[in-house]
């Protein structure tokens, strides 16, 4: 197993299938540290900025204990020689941006939630960062780094030994200490410096006579380290993504493990040994073999530096797509929190390497079947930016796209927007691209005919009108839902033009604001143009009077039309908070308005399709019905709309909280799904669910189910009952309001653990499958009785074990 | 318009030779080293490594190994086969040895020093006994082919290990038998290459440490045979080994200039389990380090790029200090070029030759720091070759140019040079007396009428110079007291009337050159002298020496100077005394009676008498920022050093007339472009 903390939960994944099996929640903050229990290989401690350390039993991800300390806890340490206290960073009273080590007696009395007030400070003016502690050979001492100073305190002879390094940024890079380890067995200590070395220090029990050699591979940063178990080898990695093996911390000997597709976070080792996994600063997991073998990987959205493209569904897959690794575009699947697949624009060596300008994408269309894409790639340099607009054709046989048309330099500056011509019914030859650009024009590309005969493919794409208006920067485009109108903002004008004459229709404007965004209203509305322009202000322009309809003052950062009904979203940013107003263009009115809709500044949205209407009961989502919100906030975080609640079951008896969400869209999933639903007992007007951008986060139980074998699963008819059961149930609490369950993101803070039970486990999966969906049931049972429940399930399904 | 005219000479193409050996004396007082050329220095620690004696080199005479035994003799052996005595008063081979064995690559003594053992191309190893006057062959060890790269004596003296291609292996001293040979390369490759040992130190607890050349630094049980640990700290060869006295720390050099420090290091806090760890790692040389030593408070280390490092470790210094200062020597501490003032000429020293220059001439002034162009380029003359295999010792040309003197060990020549329009014949100057060879040092007088030649015990020869190209021999002197060491110093007033003369015992005899006798003698000082001149006004004798101290020395009074008094009562700036090289040369600004101008290789410094003495909160090298001050503050922050780091690396500075600078630059650039090629290493980011 692979315990990963991640916001608020501690997750749990197979080594050996990559699945999250188990999240556990009960935290009420970030998760800030997770250690295996020295003396129980099957706890777990964990520790928040909540200011609490819980023991879990991982197996059956349950709670054992609660112990509050009070304060935020920073980094969490358990030792094996001290059997009941552990070690956490908490901040300094009374002292901004200090922090101290301190361990913390867990109190062995009985019940639940327990508080751990005695602490005793062991070091003080540590850094915060769990990297920068590390504890030595049984526990006889602690070093811990911050800056430029390494201080060690051995517990037995109670003395502490600081050194430091020359502070002065030499032409080589700064001394800083980055990250810190400690060798297994020998009073040894590596650290990770900002220049890239790596200092092995010896004989640091004497203030004097301490002497450290050099290890030096790396370019930048050693993000962290980690000694092999029997401590004969150092793993190191850093921004290079390159995962460096030092044998007997030796220069000459070494070996790597390259093009691990970013930068490594955090290096964790098994505790046997035989695995040791990377955490990249993309959101995923590496998992490597003890012969320096990639094995699996674990990955979740990725996190791409700068969001470019925005967030484009891809209309054959239904996807998300947007920058994913750099000079990538990453096709994100919503319903499996998976990422289906990474395809490669620039083709170009990514070098890692800061203040080195490198192509990017920054703009992706699909045209309306998902046959086209069309993608701009552009590298910033001053004088002149590098262009390349590329189209791309979906080839059915290899299911993928290929490349048909290259363009260098389409516009003489920056691409500000681009679009296609959304027409279903249309032919394929009529398709047209129109790309705006900071050159003062747009373009309209079109398909032609291909007359080189050694060409490979028919058709290719060339230009075929210039359009300009007044010599201003052209700034978006947009084509009206017939796909006979092109709008095109100009600055502080919209233009609207014939798309087959291209002759200039009329223009509309609202100065002093230039347009910021402008998009055509649908189906009954289509005949509105509406327009945000950044001076605050919405328009809505009625194309058949050329007049102004209303205007609304709202500062407007995003607007997104639905392409399945006349619903537009609106996203405005106004006192340091995000709000979204839903509307339909004919009435000035918003049908739904969601104030506060998280602190951050929402960057994007997108409709995604539902892939069949939804059955809404509320009238105020009905304009979810046939498509799903999502938003990207600047913090790279993506998260939806949801009529549904987050699913909260409260199991008495343990407290469980399990976070379901996404299940691979099955008939048998639906029923799951509504199952769960109307268990929910809170009341709540809306449940928003956030898709996790760091790590994905699945409901472990029924995902297991789903994915298990047939074959393994227990006799049909013993499930079909129970569904059905809860079928009956549920329409009994058909009233039921949603529950809402905000997650909070950012995790950076992980630490990895993995455990290896291969044989128990499977016992387990298989045995809290059934469990999970007789919730209905257990809920109401005592402990007692579930105990005696599972145990009677393990005895009926000891032959699966054998799987 | 600057304060002088800077004649900046790069045209002198000295490529000094790379380092093959040390040895530490035991008990660590000295340090000798010899070069490829076969030259071998001294260098004195006390003196703050002070570059106390060279033994100039002889074609003939290569040196591969060093060693000091019984007490304070040094012996070295090298490809010629034989073991030569060096006379370390007299500067030159005492008595050689043949050692029998073909081409002696390895030497080594005992610990107590009674004993040399050498290794052979023939594969042999050979015991000699060190006896009062010379060595004596006492037996062979068990010989087998393959040469004897390295020996090493266990210190309890009953064991000797020898290096050799592909395997090593250990003696019995008594018995002479090999007890153990244990093969090196067997360990690693697959495909069998030729593996070298070129190092070997034998532990008392009976490790025997090897480096070889597949870059490995190996401990193995010589009893058992077995290999102990194996560290891998290069791609390249590791040529050289060193281990502390306390047996705690070993340096090892590599070809690729890096070398390395393995310490003894208890690997848990309290156990005695101990470990050998790489520590720190050091890139001073560009080239190979084929040589390295470990003092008791610093590891040296001699490359093929002519460097000497000596980085002292820090944990075993008491406080921050002079000794805890990095040192690199690369030139030596001695004068290698000479200036006609008069005639405008400087004359080089070469190893084996000598070139005589005329500088260019410049009609243009220019503002300060300008580059000014040459009306007349510097002109080549003459070019003096030595004949024979002998190196030169030293050499001198007289202010008017017309005369050129030099030395080798066994012959000394004396060269009268005419110009005649652009020609220039030279013309030996014939009987030339007999004197009592080498010569170390030569002077001409400041009126070239007399040259003055210091030569072994103590003294000092005065010849008198005759036209049209004669010579006589006026007069010895000889200091009254005795002295064993040659003179190596001389200094000889402006008008004629002094001479200054320090020999190896650094005592400083002044001699009156009127009625050739003994003046006095300077009050002795425990350091080196490096340099000292008479001013040719007041005639003070202005002393630098090692520790970086000054004196001045009034000769007519026989007393030290009030200014000197001042100077060690308020003591000189830190900065100052923890520069870490000596004072090559010291001159006078006859227009400025209280300017001393001085120069060691990093900077050249004009000593204001007038002005205050710096303290130590002040900043020792102000130049840069004087020039940024107002007039008024100015004033106020001037000191006595003014400092100018401009030309480095500097082998000389003298004055030509009032205001017109002669400086000797030697590149560093310059002369490794003709060193051979180190090995390719590829460097990250380029």
């Amino acid at each position: 197993y692979l315990l990963c903390a991640s916001g608020d939960f501690v997750k749990m994944y197979s080594v050996a299938t990559e699945e999250t099996l188990r999240v556990m929640g009960g935290h009420a903050d970030l998760v800030t540290g997770i250690q295996l229990n020295p003396h129980n290989h099957m706890q777990l401690y964990s520790s928040s900025l909540d200011g609490t350390i819980k023991l879990w039993d991982f197996m059956d991800g349950i709670p054992i204990k609660t112990f509050t300390v009070g304060s935020k806890l920073l980094a969490l340490y358990a030792l094996g020689s001290s059997e009941d206290s552990v070690f956490v960073v908490i901040p300094k009273s009374g002292e901004r941006d200090t922090f101290q080590l301190v361990s913390v007696k867990l109190t062995k009395a009985a019940g639940q939630d327990l508080e751990a007030k005695e602490v005793s400070v062991v070091l003080d003016r540590v850094d915060a960062s769990p990297k920068y502690i590390a504890f030595g050979r049984e526990g006889e001492y602690v070093a811990s780094v911050k800056e430029v100073n390494l201080q060690v305190y051995f517990f037995k002879q109670k003395q502490l030994n600081r050194f430091s390094l020359s502070a002065v940024k030499t032409k080589s890079g700064n001394n800083q200490f980055t990250c810190i380890a400690c060798h297994p067995t020998e009073d040894c200590i590596a650290t990770g410096h900002a220049d890239g070395k790596i200092r092995v220090w010896r004989n640091f029990y004497h203030k004097k006579e301490y002497t450290y050699s050099t290890l030096h591979w790396h370019h930048d940063t050693v993000m962290d380290l980690a000694f092999s178990m029997e401590g004969t080898s150092l793993l190191s990695g850093g921004v290079e993504s390159v995962l460096v093996l030092w044998h007997n911390q030796s220069d000459c000997q070494k070996d790597f493990l390259p093009r691990l597709g970013s930068p490594i976070e955090y290096i964790s080792m098994a505790s046997d040994g035989t695995l040791c996994c990377t955490l990249h600063t993309d959101n995923r997991i590496t998992i490597i073999n003890s012969n320096l073998r990639f094995a699996k990987s674990i990955q979740g959205l990725i996190k791409s530096a700068d969001v470019k493209t925005g967030l484009v569904v891809d209309p054959r897959t239904k996807a998300l797509v947007l920058n994913g690794e750099p000079g990538h575009l990453q096709f994100y699947c919503l319903q499996s929190d998976q990422q289906l697949f990474s395809l490669d624009i620039v083709q170009r060596q990514y070098i890692h390497q800061a203040g080195l300008n490198q192509a990017d994408l920054v703009k992706v269309a699909f045209s309306a079947q998902g046959k086209w894409l069309a993608t701009v790639e552009e590298r910033e340099e001053v004088t002149d930016p590098e262009l390349q607009l590329k189209l791309w054709f979906y080839d059915e046989e290899t299911q993928s796209f290929k490349l048909n048309t290259r363009i260098n330099t389409p516009h003489e500056d920056q691409i500000t927007d681009m679009c296609f011509r959304d027409m279903d019914e249309l032919e394929d030859d009529s398709l047209i691209l129109v790309t705006t650009g900071r050159d003062c024009v747009f373009k309209v590309w079109v398909m032609v005919e291909d007359t080189d005969p050694e060409a490979q493919q028919s058709v290719s794409w060339s230009c075929d009108f210039v359009g300009s208006y007044h010599n201003y920067q052209a700034t978006n485009c947009c084509f009206s839902e017939d796909g006979s109108l092109l709008a095109v903002s100009f600055e502080e004008t919209v233009t609207v033009w014939d798309s087959v004459t291209w002759d200039l229709k009329c223009t509309f404007c609202h100065p002093p604001g230039k347009i910021r965004n402008i998009c055509f209203g649908r189906l009954t509305c289509s005949k509105y143009l509406i327009g945000a322009s950044d001076d605050g202000f919405l328009c809505c322009w009625n194309l058949l009077s050329c007049a102004l309809e209303w205007s609304a003052h709202l500062n407007v950062l995003v607007l997104q039309p639905d392409p399945l009904s006349e619903h537009i979203a609106a996203v405005s940013w106004l006192s340091k908070e995000s709000s979204l107003f839903v509307f339909k263009p004919n009435e000035p009115r918003p049908i739904y308005i969601q104030r506060n809709l998280c602190r951050e500044k929402i960057q994007l949205a997108a409709f995604v399709p539902r892939d069949e209407p939804e059955t809404i009961g509320s009238e105020k989502y009905l304009w979810l019905r046939r498509s799903q919100l999502f938003f990207l906030t600047d913090t790279q975080e993506l998260m939806t709309l949801s009529t549904k609640s987050l699913q909260e079951r409260l199991t008495p008896a343990s407290k469980q909280l399990a976070v379901e969400e996404s299940l691979p869209v099955t008939p048998f999933s639906l029923l799951l799904g509504k199952h769960r639903r109307q268990q929910s007992q809170e009341d709540i007007d809306l449940g928003k669910l956030f898709v996790r951008n760091k790590r994905e986060q699945d409901s472990p139980a029924v995902k297991e189910l789903l994915h298990t074998p047939a074959h393994v699963l227990p006799s049909a008819s013993f499930l079909c009952p129970i569904f059905i059961n809860s079928l009956l149930i549920s329409k009994e609490n058909k009233s039921a309001e949603e529950v809402a369950d905000e997650v909070e993101m950012e995790s950076e803070k992980t630490e990895d653990d993995s455990d290896e039970e291969r044989d128990v486990t499977e016992m387990e999966q298989e045995d809290t499958s059934p469990l999970e969906l007789l919730g209905e049931t257990t809920c109401k049972l005592s402990k007692s009785q579930e105990k005696e429940l599972r145990k009677i399930r393990k005895m009926d399904y000891s032959w699966i074990s054998a799987f | 318009m600057g304060e002088f005219e800077v004649h900046r000479v790069r045209f002198f193409g000295l490529v000094p030779a790379g380092v093959r050996c040390l040895a530490c004396q035991p008990r660590g007082a000295r340090l000798a080293l010899a070069r490829t050329d076969g030259a071998v220095e001294v260098y004195n620690f006390a003196a703050n490594y002070f570059q106390e004696k060279i033994i100039p080199g002889n074609e003939a005479r290569s040196v591969e190994a060093l060693c000091w035994a019984a007490g304070d003799r040094l012996f070295g052996a090298g490809l010629g086969g034989e073991i030569a005595e060096y006379d370390l008063s007299r500067l030159c081979v005492a008595h050689s040895v043949d050692g029998g064995g073909g081409p002696i690559w390895s030497m080594a003594a005992n610990s107590s020093g009674t004993q040399l053992a050498i290794g052979c191309e023939d594969g042999s190893v050979k015991l000699f006994q060190v006896v009062p006057g010379g060595i004596q062959f006492e037996r062979n060890m068990d010989r087998r082919t393959g040469r004897i790269l390295c020996l090493s004596w266990h210190p309890s003296d009953t064991h000797i290990a020898a290096g050799s291609i592909d395997a090593l292996r250990v003696f019995n001293v008594s018995s002479g038998q090999t007890v153990q040979r244990i093969m090196v390369n067997y360990h690693v490759h697959k495909v069998k290459r030729e593996c070298i040992v070129w190092s070997i130190a034998f532990l008392s607890s009976g490790t025997v440490v090897t480096s070889d050349s597949f870059g490995r630094v190996q401990f193995w049980d010589w009893e058992r045979g077995t290999l102990q640990e194996s560290h891998t700290v290069s791609t390249s060869a590791v040529l050289s080994l060193s281990v502390s006295e306390k047996e705690d720390s070993i340096i090892v050099g590599t070809s690729t200039g890096a070398t390395y420090q393995f310490q003894l290091l208890p690997v848990k806090t309290g156990s005695l389990e101990k470990r050998w760890v790489r520590t720190k790692p050091f890139q001073y040389h560009t080239h190979d380090v084929r040589a390295v030593a470990h003092s008791s408070t610093a590891l040296i280390s001699g490359g093929l790029d002519a460097q000497l490092v000596i980085r002292p470790l820090m944990e075993k210094m008491q406080k921050k200090g002079y000794d805890a200062a990095l040192r690199k020597f690369t030139f030596p501490h001695r004068r290698l070029v000479s200036c006609a003032r008069k005639a405008r000429l400087l004359l080089f020293q070469f190893s084996q030759h000598l070139e005589l220059w005329r500088l260019g001439s410049t009609d243009e002034t220019g503002k300060d720091g300008e580059v000014l162009p040459l009306c007349r380029m510097p002109e080549h003359l003459v070019q003096l070759k030595s004949k024979g295999p002998e190196h030169i010792y030293c050499s001198c040309v007289s202010p008017c140019g017309s005369w050129v003197a030099y030395s080798t060990a066994s012959r000394f020549h004396l060269y009268r040079v005419q110009y005649k329009g652009d020609s220039v014949s030279v013309k030996k100057v014939p009987k030339v007396p007999k004197l009592l060879l080498p010569a170390y040092q030569l002077q001409f007088s400041a009126d070239s009428g007399r040259l003055f030649i210091a030569s072994a015990r103590g003294s000092v020869h005065v010849l008198q110079l005759l036209e049209p190209g004669g010579c006589k021999h006026l007069h010895m002197f000889r200091p009254p007291s005795g002295c064993p060491d040659a003179v190596y110093l001389l200094a000889v007033s402006a008008d004629g009337h002094w001479l200054a003369a320090v020999g190896g015992d650094w005592a400083i005899h002044i001699y009156n050159l009127k009625c050739f006798k003994h003046h006095c003698t300077v009050p002795t000082y425990n350091c080196a002298v490096t340099a000292l001149a008479i001013h040719p006004i007041t005639n003070n004798l202005v002393i630098a020496y090692s520790d970086q101290q000054l004196f001045e020395f009034s000769i007519p009074e026989k007393q030290y100077t009030a200014w000197s008094r001042m100077v060690q009562n308020s003591g000189l700036h830190k900065a100052w005394l923890e520069r870490d090289s000596p004072i090559t040369h010291i001159t006078f600004n006859p227009k400025n009676p209280s300017h001393i101008l001085l120069h060691d290789i990093y900077m050249f410094c004009v000593l204001d008498k007038s002005l205050p003495l710096p303290d130590n909160s002040a900043l020792l090298m102000n130049q840069s920022t004087l020039k940024q001050l107002p007039e008024t503050a100015r004033q106020r922050q001037l000191h006595a050093f003014k400092i100018c780091k401009k030309f480095q690396p500097l082998l000389f500075a003298d004055l030509l007339d009032d205001n017109c600078l002669v400086m000797v630059e030697r590149p560093i650039m310059d002369f490794k472009t003709q060193l051979p090629l180190p090995i390719q290493q590829k460097k990250f980011g380029t």
